[in-house]
């Protein structure tokens, strides 16, 4: 009936069915403005996140990455906007998403272990007084050999390495058991090794139909680690899967006179630049 | 000490003591990792000027108008310092300190101003109590534990402190996880859906009910001591939440003990003819325990520090 109804309205099956994957994606936000001040730091962005993918959230400095992703997630207050979580109200998803904050967010001289922080992933499962049981303890130590990091279970958070408190992050997001994963900056300041094992987990995650995001700032790996790209300054530049999206001209509407042309070339956007030559001509 | 006098006149004082001190040290553990421990200290000061207005309404110095008084003093003082962080875009912590100095001053002010002679209240009342003077003199011994008739007389800070130590112990123990999760990853937190805002000023609002409940019976001092002293020294013996809570209150309690009895005692055993102010000397003593666990705490050192030192 509605089929019918819809090819009455000149809209096709197809077409409907995009509209109903837009609705029920993993993250919508609609004309969403953030500000700090009086300068608004994100201003009315629209993203639609692509439910099964790894989408990279890309943009120069002070663009407003983060700031977009908190303000989705009622981290930060936003002026205006509208987010939805698989289809329906943030407030009703909580438990399908999984935040990993920057490094740098937390004090790391806070008094806990590596084991009781991955704990704190299971928050909403074990609520303000449920016991914790062998069951529990087994689940975090699970998150952490996923992260290879079972060894550092009872150690202090503050004896571990850049990379090694990121993988443990990480861990802390997998026992939240998510459909959604957002990370923001997961590879800032870790060491090589951290970040193979990390794009090796998120990878893991995406087979198994989950939904990945994260705000990147290595332009050089966007094409290797992506599906998809958003790319902002305040406002969206462009959005879309890594060779439509991830161009010569996207980055430089998004960086600007920042980024050489040589380096764009040099990025592996090359081949982009190519292609997008050959269209305009 | 141990003998008859014990129960009349040093049993109550020590168990407002440690009451106050373990009240005032359990949330000192949360602020002090959320670095607003001054908060404890702004409360404390912040009081004095509503503690004086509510005895210029009432003309008594009855523990309703009191609370009372303070706790609308605190409010503004919340406010006051708001406005100034906004307005005068000045960070937290500066404005904080204007606020209750200011305050604090200003009921210094009012309290000379006013004929309070009637009444035990002044300057130093309102910084180190009255702890010494919270006998029991109904009570002849031990026995008197189970006299209801005795027990009926027991100074009123005693239950009210008590009963302020168990709501402290019920919040902290009620809102362990958020309280925890929450002070070490806000941002976290919030993506769980825990209320961090609503938290951190439940957080505050019992801390403010600790120190009054502790200012009006012990003074400001131990009250100061006692939010940053005891869960400073407990973060260098434990590097867990758990532990440094537990070793707070073991600190908080070792100090109102020892405290106490030097204050009592110690002057006559250096041959010095009185007893010092026991607030003063608990404090002291927590202060102490700060500097010895500095130096010997197992987990003194910082993850900043170099390695091997």
């Amino acid at each position: 009936m509605t089929v019918v109804l819809a090819r009455e309205n000149g809209i096709s099956p197809e077409q409907e069915a995009d509209a109903a994957r837009i609705a029920n994606a993993p993250l919508t936000i609609r004309g969403l403005t953030v500000s700090y001040g009086d300068k608004p730091a994100v201003f009315s962005v629209d993203m639609t996140v692509e439910a099964g993918k790894m989408t990279a959230i890309v943009g120069p400095n002070g663009a407003g990455k983060s700031t977009m992703l908190k303000a989705a997630l009622g981290i930060v207050p936003a002026l205006s906007g509208r987010v939805n979580v698989f289809g329906a109200a943030l407030e009703t998803q909580r438990g399908r998403i999984a935040y990993v904050p920057q490094r740098a967010s937390v004090d790391w001289d806070f008094p806990t272990r590596v084991i009781d922080v991955v704990m704190m992933g299971l928050y909403r499962e074990l609520g303000l007084l449920k016991r914790i049981t062998g069951a529990h303890r087994a689940a975090a130590r699970t998150c952490l050999e996923r992260v290879g990091m079972a060894d550092f279970a009872t150690r202090q958070i503050g004896q571990l390495s850049g990379g090694q408190q990121q993988r443990v992050f990480l861990a802390r997001a997998l026992a939240q058991g998510a459909d959604l994963y957002v990370l923001d900056e997961p590879f800032a300041g870790v060491d090589a090794a951290t970040e193979k094992a990390i794009i090796s987990v998120l990878k893991q995650l995406r087979e198994e139909g989950k939904t990945v995001v994260v705000v990147h700032h290595d332009l050089a790996t966007v094409a290797d680690y992506f599906d998809n790209v958003f790319l902002i300054n305040t406002r969206k530049i462009a959005e879309g899967p890594v060779q439509t999206a991830f161009t010569a001209e996207t980055l430089q509407a998004a960086y600007g006179g920042r980024l050489a042309t040589a380096q764009v070339d040099q990025l592996g956007a090359a081949a982009a630049l190519h292609t997008s030559q050959v269209g305009a001509t | 000490m141990m003998g008859e006098e014990f129960v009349p006149l040093s049993l109550t004082p020590l168990l407002i003591g440690i009451c106050a001190a373990v009240a005032c040290a359990l949330p000192g553990n949360f602020l002090l990792l959320r670095r607003q421990a001054l908060i404890g200290d702004a409360i404390s000061h912040v009081v004095l000027p509503g503690i004086v207005v509510a005895f210029l309404f009432t003309g008594l110095i009855a523990a309703w108008p009191m609370m009372l008084g303070a706790a609308a003093a605190a409010l503004v003082a919340v406010v006051l310092i708001e406005l100034i962080r906004r307005l005068g875009r000045i960070e937290p912590g500066a404005a904080m300190g204007v606020v209750f100095t200011t305050m604090f001053a200003g009921g210094v002010l009012l309290l000379e101003q006013t004929d309070t002679s009637s009444v035990h209240l002044d300057v130093e009342h309102a910084l180190y109590g009255n702890l010494e003077s919270l006998i029991w003199l109904d009570a002849v011994g031990w026995q008197s534990l189970l006299d209801v008739d005795a027990l009926r007389h027991l100074p009123p800070e005693l239950p009210r402190m008590a009963f302020t130590l168990v709501g402290v112990l019920l919040f902290i123990g009620v809102f362990w996880r958020p309280l925890m999760i929450s002070t070490f990853d806000e941002s976290f937190a919030r993506t769980l859906g825990v209320r961090t805002t609503m938290l951190g000023l439940a957080l505050v609002v019992v801390s403010a009910i600790a120190a009054v409940a502790a200012f009006d019976a012990v003074g400001s001092i131990i009250v100061i001591a006692m939010f940053i002293c005891p869960p400073a020294a407990a973060r260098m013996m434990t590097n867990r939440l758990e532990g440094q809570v537990l070793w707070s209150v073991a600190f908080a309690i070792v100090s109102a003990i020892f405290g106490y009895v030097l204050a009592g005692y110690g002057p006559l055993w250096v041959g010095a003819a009185d007893a010092v102010s026991a607030a003063g000397m608990i404090a002291t003593v927590s202060g102490v325990l700060l500097a010895i666990a500095a130096v010997f705490g197992p987990c003194r050192h910082r993850a900043g520090s170099p390695a091997g030192v």
